[in-house]
């Protein structure tokens, strides 16, 4: 069959298929909700048009006409295949189904992230109980300094300045966000280089938490310490050790790739780990909003450990139960 | 086969059919990138502001520059396909099947960026990026996405209606598309240009200069509509 009578025949069916597209394309308030039967004919013209194309290039017509024809292809495949999202719905899924039961698939790994960051923290915290020159070899002198007054038992609350209000409250919840969520995702980033990052920003991490515990607790400064930090603690440290294992994730497919290329296992557990990072995530926030309104509030100590304990119990019920038996997915 | 060098890559779609892919660049990519930080730039100074409603402001803040740090290219790359800058320089984000990009690929694609910034300015990503047959810098690697040049606005094509002239016997596929090929995009050629091309084709008849430019355009008329009435 000759181009042109080609082109001629098949017209109908590319304009027909080109409105359609048309609608697809334009905003989403633009397309109208009647417009949902209309559509319906799209994939039928979608595999029209693909047999078209195909014989345009078996027949060896002009390439003007096949470029054409290859156009309307592509933007009728991003069309047809693109992802459909229900961000509230999926949400809901996520936390209690898939990311809880992807951490158990990873349990290893999230062990030796807990491992990476809780070993040098205790290690650190009884070396700095002991001898109190060890902090100023991580932290430098001015910011010791800082810490002490912040939770002199004696001055002001801690984390709240002396006559912090609900305001303040907020400001500090920004920048625990900002702070916590972008070492939780570093810590991930960092697998990437063998693991190595990850590790370094767990144990790193899990050395400056231990010397500050540990030099407060010295100073007698604890009473203020330790109920500040235990309300958030359970969620935050358990997010930072699982972004960590997210990295280690990566990691593991770049020095441990078993039957797979290295390229092949790391965008297999890359897609396993950002599951990982996404729950750490949403387990930072709700750290945030514990540290940001309730850490520094006013309950008395025995309340706040009891908050703290009950926070400990329930991350593990969550990580070590949710979406047992949920259906198959 | 030894690999071509071309930026064209097909991906066979369930359709059965092999839709090309257009890998862009570090060029691109880089100034796609300047023009994002241009943008971020604006919506950080659009937030400091904030500052001034007290706490509540700067907590606001805090939090907006966070979202924009991790999850500016995130939430563009999954809405539209791509962010301001990569949208402004003609590139769009997809799968190495070339779906649209989602959620999960995006946001590995984009966690990661912090390892392609190392060293300094994208060091990393730009090493991985020369070094991959597919431009693609670790993040890519990891996600299994490509940054794609999106459009190919065609120039309206026609092929002139000149009486047709049969063609010779002995015209492989390729040369009667480049005929085709020739007549479509003649209008946009200089005349001198014209004839050389039609030369190449006619030599053997020792056909020349206009007359040459007018043998092929019959040859492509007869090509696209065969003998005038004639079917099939």
């Amino acid at each position: 069959m000759r181009q042109e009578r080609f082109e001629a025949e098949q017209a109908p069916p590319w304009d027909e298929y080109q409105r359609l597209l048309a609608r697809l394309e334009g905003r989403p308030s633009a397309r109208g909700a009647p417009s949902g039967m209309d559509l319906g004919g799209f994939p039928r013209l979608y595999r029209q048009l693909c047999a078209d194309y195909a014989l345009a290039r078996g027949r060896g017509y002009s390439p003007g006409l096949i470029a054409d024809l290859h156009d309307l292809v592509r933007r009728g495949h991003r069309r047809l295949y693109q992802r459909r999202s229900r961000p509230f719905a999926s949400a809901l899924v996520f936390a209690t189904d898939t990311f809880p039961r992807t951490l158990r698939r990873h349990a290893r790994l999230f062990w030796m992230g807990l491992g990476l960051l809780f070993l040098p923290m205790i290690a650190m915290g009884l070396a700095v109980h002991a001898d109190p020159e060890i902090i100023y070899s991580l932290i430098d002198s001015a910011q010791v300094a800082e810490l002490e007054s912040q939770y002199d038992p004696a001055g002001r609350k801690p984390g709240r300045e002396t006559d912090r209000q609900a305001d303040t409250d907020f400001a500090m919840f920004g920048f625990y966000i900002m702070n916590n969520i972008g070492i939780g995702f570093r810590g991930f980033a960092g697998g990437l280089l063998f693991g190595l990052g990850s590790a370094l920003i767990l144990v790193f991490n899990g050395l400056s938490i231990g010397a500050v515990a540990g030099h407060l607790t010295r100073l007698d400064h604890g009473g203020t310490f330790w109920p500040f930090v235990s309300g958030h603690g359970p969620y935050e440290l358990t997010a930072i050790a699982i972004s960590g294992a997210a990295g280690l994730l990566l990691g593991q497919a770049l020095l441990a790739p078993g039957n797979r290329t290295r390229l092949a296992a790391l965008r297999l557990n890359a897609r396993d780990a950002v599951i990982l990072v996404g729950g750490a995530a949403g387990m930072l926030v709700l750290a945030a909003v514990v540290e940001a309104f309730w850490s520094a509030g006013p309950a008395p100590a025995a309340i706040k450990y009891g908050v703290g304990a009950v926070g400990w119990v329930l991350v593990a019920l969550y990580l070590g139960l949710a979406g047992r038996g949920a259906r198959g997915s | 086969m030894p690999r071509q060098i071309d930026s064209i890559r097909f991906n066979e779609t369930p359709e059965g059919i092999d839709l090309e892919l257009r890998v862009a660049g570090p060029v691109p990519r880089a100034l796609a990138l300047f023009l994002d930080g241009l943008v971020r730039a604006g919506l950080y100074l659009v937030l400091i502001p904030l500052s001034a409603l007290a706490d509540t402001g700067v907590g606001l803040m805090l939090i907006g520059f966070f979202l924009l740090e991790w999850f500016y290219p995130v939430v563009f790359e999954v809405r539209a396909g791509a962010t301001p800058g990569k949208r402004a320089m003609g590139l769009v984000v997809v799968h190495d099947d070339g779906t649209p990009v989602g959620l999960p690929a995006s946001m590995i694609r984009n966690l990661l960026r912090v390892v392609d910034f190392l060293p300094v300015f994208y060091g990393v990503g730009l090493v991985s990026v020369l070094l991959d047959h597919d431009f693609r810098r670790l993040g890519d690697l990891a996600a299994g996405t490509l940054v794609l040049h999106a459009e190919r606005r065609a120039p309206p094509r026609t092929i002139a209606d000149t009486p047709p002239v049969q063609v010779p016997p002995g015209f492989a596929l390729e040369t009667q598309q480049a005929i085709l090929s020739y007549a479509e995009r003649g209008p946009r050629l200089s005349a001198a240009r014209r004839v050389e091309l039609a030369e190449v084709l006619t030599a053997d008849g020792g056909i020349r200069g206009e007359a040459a430019v007018r043998r092929v355009e019959g040859w492509a008329s007869w090509l696209a509509r065969g003998r005038g009435l004639e079917a099939s």
